[in-house]
């Protein structure tokens, strides 16, 4: 299924690229543009090249769906185009988009009577559902019936709870070494049979089977187990999302080669075909050789909404090294200092001889190719602040465990509307705070205030040719403190300054992410395409793109010159709720609330790791500054430690009581710092929970790591703030920790 | 135009058919429902869950019902339970989402507007009219278990007319506070908020500054002004801790006189406020004089400089906020006295440090002059004598500062002598005033020893036991034997330091010389004399009476206040009263202990001697505790009576043997505290 959807997914960013040029006229980063473009044809060339040598009816049949997805959206010339690159003859459009009319209107009818599906049915409608639509037409809601469908088996209802048991029993009776391995089978199958049950309207005995063996199961299913339970009636397994990612999806268990024999032969000599057809047709078995797992290792892995991922889910090779850095001659005699001193920056003190930003780095061999994303070519107002950044990094504290960071926490006072995201500028000197009252609201920190440019009528009085333009065109009546955006209109739970300062993105509630401008302080561009709440979003550290994610469980890429996404990652099986690049910008990093961390490829939008192990929505990421690690933080008041090169866990920190809403390495990697809801800051050493990693090939082979429990020696501190939730952390340039919150009285 | 008619918001329909937090309720028989779409919901009517334990609410068959007949339409019991079966499930389905959209928006608390935006998106009407922040009352009504919002009709003429609009929120802002450096504590200690005047009302935060400009400010008729006000003003019990951190800056004032002064000024202008209750800034206030007392401040290096005025006020402002304050804060009497003596002690301190210890001796009342300055005084006389008698040049100017430490010290000395003298006098004539200091004579809750007084050890150790922070600390002032010195001596010993400088004179002749004797006798005899009162069970209900009397033992003591605090237990809040009376109990068990070491209470360093001189009544005693307890330990405790029958052997009997009966005489609990505790309960109203 998963293969499925990113074909179609491809299929389908090639058509929006490819329309671009045609559809989009700006002007505004040709050069970008260019390279961009440049760019994509390559990597279409190559998804396109597999899709004939596939050439599995299957694929025909996705390719036909999204065909006839263009065509309902009226985007005709993307369909003859994706046609025509597909290698289909004509009449095929014109045949499947007669056939198709029907569920288009179906579909239409659905969404305009809103049914009481849920939201999330009606995605599965447009997206992966989109996939079957053409197959099963004349069906209101195809995809659901589809899955459904493997349910209609009748067994008797009655000996469902023999069958459970009795497996039960056998599992209990197999060796120790075993039995934790095939203890995994119980939940999925759990569900599954309860599934069934309800399906087949067996209300009463599905209530008896729940009751009987719900306790059995692992603690951190709590929470599934408490959505499966309010479904009692096969109506309601219409458009339930928990049910639909059970259903599209194989839970994933990994189990040893022996365990699983073990467990075959057992089912096959009993006969009990009822619990080997579920194993059969709902659960993917990753056999692998090699001595089983103890119930550590599966419990620290274990935990996501459809199992663990699979190894070969992981296996891709990640170029998670560093780009190299432009080369920028640092201006080191004091005529330049002088002059910097005159445009009025805060700057006091003759710079030391920079030798750490002179030292020419060799080209890292885990680091992806300078031209593998086409990035923006730099300003000279982006030299600039490159060369204040390393001026800043000579005057880095170099923190350490006997040596932690001041903390300064930004308190937003009298946020009675709600604060809901904070983001702070790369270089400390902005902080803007996103708010349940749809506004956006930036604030200087520093005592440069805020200033718009003028109006046009004034800006053409202007000598243009004078040294000091820039700060000719501010128009000083407007300075302030702070500066507050109006335009969304639902909360705003995602914001994020761009590099160079001079636009903030925020994702709303409302569905849309929008683009602002730091100058004009309005807004430039409504980026409309995820139709749900957009939680998070964030730009690029090299700025142009920026990634998205919400509630219609896609990330998207984005360019802000586009007004479409360049990339769909689809895949998770809930919402996205949280996103990150990765310093290197080839990469980007979600946390979902199915509980798991994917990793996308931005050149191909594939996806290149699955982490599991929270039991919880996650909702922190941060990739360390090497790009060789991510963190993550979920509700569970879990912190993860991630080996991106192996996909591997590395750490587990535990000690947060509540969600984690923030997570930052310090610059130069040395500390995590973690922020929670439970009005704490803490401090974790991430130099020793790295370096203290084996990594012996084992390990490296099978992804079974077994993490010590050092979470105390790791913590370097617990620091409370007043009643104030910690919302964001930001490491300054010279490494003082910035924590931000909103007092809750 | 003149609106005529009252525009009333009704109630609406609607707004009564709101589903509420789910409610467990009970179920009926399964069914399928067909229904897939619920537009609104409705918990009213919600009947308690009878069945089994489940983790969800559910909505009765009856709810559906009556919201159908709410609207005009009849529905049939099949029908409703279908429909609530439905219900039931779009509501959980809408709470699961919507605690969604609260974790994003980083809250601990489900809102109305999560669940309404968890309808919104799965195409269901919002549910309008709760989105106020305050909770709403439930309300339920007795008869058939019903439970409602109470939707309250609003005027809207009254709402659009009113004059008090209330102004909008203040501004969302960002403060920055750096809150730990390099990973270590707190920056900014708890309590010190200077910046947080900022989050003050605009009036007060205008009335702080023109006070505080006024008074350090250079218009004196202003500073007049503002003082007053800050004595009477009743509204200023937020600024307190402003106006406490501004006089805590003495410290940094201490070249200036005129400003220490003035700060000391508003030290006295809080104190005397009636409306502002200190609390715990009691301590703070008073380290801040204390300072002015006791520092070698800056001002007083310029001998030019009046300084020792301002120790003087400073000391009469400790005594005044002690007194009237005292009680607000545990120990406080004990840690001054414990400074004070500690300052005196210190050679090294500059003369003016120790003029400034003795001044506030002084302005403690003759109790601390007695206890402290006199037993200290042979060791520190040496000091004083010597730079006294240094006639250099160079010497002058400490010389002359030594004779205002000596005239200080005489000045105590006489009072102590007078005082000293008076409380002999009166309990002489009193009779059943036995010590003006033990007030316990008065009325008979005490221990009552004919012949023998308690000696308990547990007893005198808790006497001593406030002492005792004083032992620890104290430096070489050996407060463990410290005894009160007979008079004479006490006269003799003073006269051998000051010889006619002493104002006070008493004759050296026998008959003032064998009446301290007497005294313990005196003392005894009146302590015999209770004992029939002490005996009806019903004198605990007269103490209020009693402790009546006890607020006045203050001035008893000596101390500088004049007129005696109002008798008026009754008349105060009980609150006030209560906290009073601590005070009162640790005055009067400070001053009583001297009473009971005279009557040979002290521990057993000279027990022998003392009892055998003193052994001349009856070999047995009672002792009688009564009276309720203070505080929440132990309420209305009876009063109860032991009575020991002494062996005539008693005499050779240590006092120590009692010791260790007494503990079974009060609780077994703890002994030694409900000692503590009985023992000054003894005198207590409540």
């Amino acid at each position: 299924m998963a293969a499925v959807q990113g074909n179609m997914v491809d299929a389908k960013d090639e058509a929006d690229i490819k329309t671009e040029p045609v559809s989009d006229g700006f002007g505004n980063n040709h050069a970008n543009d260019a390279r961009l473009l440049s760019a994509s044809p390559g990597s279409s060339a190559a998804a396109g090249n597999s899709k004939p040598a596939a050439g599995a009816p299957e694929d025909q049949q996705t390719l036909l769906a999204v065909l006839q997805f263009l065509r309902k959206n009226k985007l005709s010339e993307s369909a003859e185009i994706l046609r025509r690159e597909a290698g289909l003859p004509e009449e095929v459009l014109d045949l499947k988009g007669g056939d198709s009319a029907g569920p288009g209107q179906g579909g239409s009818a659905d969404t305009d009577g809103g049914d009481a599906s849920s939201l999330l049915s009606r995605v599965t409608v447009s997206t992966p559902g989109g996939a079957k639509a053409p197959t099963k037409a004349g069906e209101d809601q195809p995809d659901v019936n589809v899955v459904l469908s493997a349910y209609s088996q009748q067994g008797d209802p009655a000996l469902y709870e023999v069958y459970y048991s009795g497996l039960k029993k056998f599992i209990e009776s197999v060796l120790d070494c075993h039995r934790a391995e095939l203890s995994q089978v119980f939940y999925p199958l759990f569900v599954h049979m309860y599934l069934e049950l309800v399906y087949n309207n067996h209300e009463s005995e599905a209530k008896a089977f729940f009751e009987k063996f719900s306790g059995d199961q692992e603690c951190y299913y709590e929470e599934d187990l408490r959505v499966l339970s309010s479904l009692t009636k096969k109506e309601h397994m219409r458009g339930n999302e928990t049910l639909l990612d059970f259903r599209t999806s194989k839970f994933v268990l990994r189990i040893s080669r022996d365990s699983y024999q073990l467990l075959k032969r057992h089912l096959q000599e009993r006969q009990n075909n009822q619990i080997w057809n579920i194993i059969q047709e709902h659960l993917y078995i990753d056999i692998f050789d090699g001595m089983p797992r103890s119930k550590s290792q599966i419990d620290a892995m274990s935990g996501s909404l459809a199992g663990e991922a699979k190894r070969e889910a992981n296996k891709a090779k990640v170029y998670y090294g560093l780009l190299k850095e432009p080369e920028i001659e640092l201006p080191l005699d004091d005529e330049d200092e002088e002059a910097e001193n005159e445009e009025g920056k805060p700057k006091k003190k003759k710079p030391k001889k920079d030798s750490t930003g002179s030292k020419s780095k060799k080209q890292d061999p885990n680091a992806p190719s300078q031209t593998r994303i086409p990035l923006p070519e730099l300003k000279d107002s982006d030299k600039l602040d490159k060369i204040m950044y390393m001026k800043e990094a000579t005057k880095r504290i170099r923190l350490a465990p006997d040596n932690l960071p001041s903390i300064c926490f930004y308190t937003f006072l009298n946020a009675y509307q709600g604060l809901t995201a904070v983001d702070v500028t790369d270089d400390s000197s902005l902080i803007a705070g996103g708010f349940a009252d749809s506004t956006v609201r930036v604030w200087s920190v520093t005592p440069k205030k805020l200033r718009k440019v003028k109006t046009a009528a004034d800006l053409n009085l202007i000598d243009k040719e004078s040294d000091d333009v820039l700060e000719r065109i501010m128009d000083d009546k407007t300075a302030s403190e702070s500066k507050c955006l109006y335009g969304h209109s639902g909360p705003v739970y995602g914001i994020s300054f761009s590099p160079d300062r001079t636009y903030l993105l925020s994702s709303s509630e409302d569905g849309t992410v929008r683009l602002w401008s730091l100058l004009t302080f309005t807004c430039l561009v409504g980026y409309k395409g995820h139709n749900y709440p957009v939680w998070d979003t964030q730009f690029s550290p090299y700025g142009y793109y920026f990634v998205s994610g919400g509630h219609d469980r896609v990330a998207r890429l984005w360019a802000t010159d586009h007004h479409q996404p360049l990339r769909m990652f689809a895949g998770h099986l809930a919402d996205v709720t949280c996103t990150r690049f990765h310093p290197n910008a080839n990469y980007v990093a979600t946390g979902s609330s199915d509980r798991t961390i994917r990793l996308w490829d931005v050149l191909n939008g594939n996806c290149a790791r699955i982490f599991t192990g929270h039991k919880g929505p996650i909702h922190a990421l941060a990739f360390s500054p090497n790009g060789k690690f991510l963190a993550s933080g979920a509700t569970d008041g879990r912190v993860l430690l991630w080996d991106i090169g192996h996909g591997l866990m590395v750490g587990e920190l535990k000690g947060h009581t509540d969600t984690i809403y923030s997570l930052r390495f310090s610059r130069d990697g040395e500390i995590l710092a973690s922020g929670s809801m439970d009005n704490t800051v803490r401090l974790w050493d991430a130099m020793k929970a790295f370096d203290d990693l084996e990594t012996d090939d084992f390990t490296t082979a099978t992804g079974h790591i077994h993490l010590q429990d050092n979470s105390q020696e790791l913590l370097l501190g617990t620091y409370m703030t007043k009643s104030t939730p910690v919302i964001h952390l930001h490491f300054t340039r010279r490494n003082l920790l910035l924590a931000a919150g909103a007092y809750n009285p | 135009a003149v609106v005529r008619h009252n525009v009333v918001c009704e109630p609406s329909i609607n707004s009564k058919r709101r589903r509420r937090k789910r409610r467990k309720v009970k179920k009926e028989e399964e069914s399928c429902s067909v229904f897939s779409r619920i537009k609104s919901f409705c918990v009213t009517h919600v009947t308690m869950a009878d069945r089994e334990e489940r983790r969800f609410a559910e909505v009765s068959r009856d709810s559906i019902k009556l919201m159908a007949e709410s609207t005009g339409v009849d529905l049939a019991d099949d029908v409703a339970a279908l429909l609530a079966e439905d219900v039931c499930y779009r509501l959980r389905e809408a709470a699961q989402t919507s605690s969604q959209f609260m974790r994003h928006a980083k809250r601990r608390k489900l809102t109305v507007e999560d669940l309404n935006r968890a309808l919104r998106w799965s195409n269901v009407e919002a549910v309008c009219g709760y989105g106020a922040q305050d909770v709403l009352p439930f309300r339920s009504v007795k008869e058939g278990e019903l439970f409602f919002v109470e939707d309250r009709e609003i005027n809207l003429i009254e709402l659009a007319l009113a004059t008090n609009i209330p102004k909008g929120c203040a501004e969302t802002m960002v403060r920055v506070n750096v809150a730990y450096l390099d990973g270590k504590g707190n920056v900014e200690p708890q309590g010190t908020v200077p910046t947080a005047v900022q989050t003050l009302s605009d009036d007060l935060l205008r009335y702080y500054q023109q006070v505080t400009r006024a008074i350090l400010g250079e218009d004196p008729h202003l500073m007049k002004m503002a003082l007053l006000d800050l004595q009477s003003n009743s509204k200023i019990a937020a600024l307190l801790p402003y106006f406490v951190y501004v006089i805590s800056g003495v410290k940094s004032v201490s070249h200036d006189l005129e400003q220490l002064n003035r700060l000391l000024h508003m030290v006295k202008s809080l104190v005397q406020n009636p409306y502002l209750y200190l609390g715990s800034y009691v301590r703070s206030l008073v380290s801040s004089v204390m300072y002015c007392i006791l520092e070698p401040l800056a001002a007083s290096i310029n001998p030019l400089n009046d300084h020792w005025t301002l120790r003087d006020y400073a000391a009469l402002l400790l005594s005044h906020i002690f007194w009237t304050h005292g009680d607000l804060v545990s120990g406080l009497y004990h840690q001054i006295l414990l400074s004070l003596q500690k300052v005196l002690s210190d050679p090294v301190r500059p003369l003016c440090s120790h003029y400034g210890a003795v001044v506030g001796l002084h302005a403690l009342g003759w109790k601390a002059v007695e206890r402290v300055l006199f037993p200290h005084l042979p060791a520190y006389w040496a000091n004083l004598q010597a730079v006294l008698d240094d006639y250099s040049v160079s010497n002058a100017q400490v010389k002359a500062d030594g004779h205002k430490v000596y005239g200080a010290i005489l000045v105590a000395v006489e009072r102590l002598l007078k005082m000293k003298a008076l409380s002999l006098s009166q309990s002489a004539e009193g009779g059943a005033n036995a010590q003006p200091g033990s007030v316990a004579g008065s009325m008979g809750y005490r221990v009552s020893s004919p012949g023998l007084s308690p000696p308990s050890e547990p007893l005198s150790e808790t006497v001593l036991g406030i002492a005792s922070h004083l032992q620890a600390g104290g430096a070489g002032c050996p407060w463990e034997e410290w005894s009160p010195v007979p008079l004479p001596a006490m006269y003799s010993e003073l006269y051998s330091f000051f010889g006619d400088s002493l104002a006070v004179r008493f004759s050296t002749g026998p008959g003032f010389g064998s009446y301290p004797p007497c005294a313990p006798a005196c003392f005894r005899e009146a302590r015999k004399e209770p004992l029939g009162p002490v005996a009806n069970p019903d004198t605990a209900r007269k103490m209020p009476q009693l402790t009546a009397n006890l607020n006045i033992s203050p001035r008893q003591d000596g101390s500088p206040r004049t007129d005696p605090p109002p008798p008026s237990l009754a008349a105060t809040g009980a609150g006030r009263s209560l906290a009073r009376s601590s005070s009162v109990q640790r005055s009067r068990s400070s001053s009583s202990r001297s009473g009971q070491r005279s009557a040979g209470l002290s521990r057993d360093v000279f027990p022998k001697a003392r009892f055998i001189s003193s052994q001349s009544g009856p070999p047995a005693f009672s002792f009688v505790i009564g009276g309720r307890q203070m505080g929440r330990r132990c309420q209305g405790r009876r009063p109860f009576q032991t009575t020991f029958a002494s062996t005539s052997s008693l005499p050779a009997n240590p006092p120590r043997a009692y010791a260790h009966k007494l503990p079974v005489i009060g609780r077994v609990g703890k002994p030694v505290r409900r000692w503590t505790s009985s023992h000054y309960s003894l005198y207590l109203p409540l």
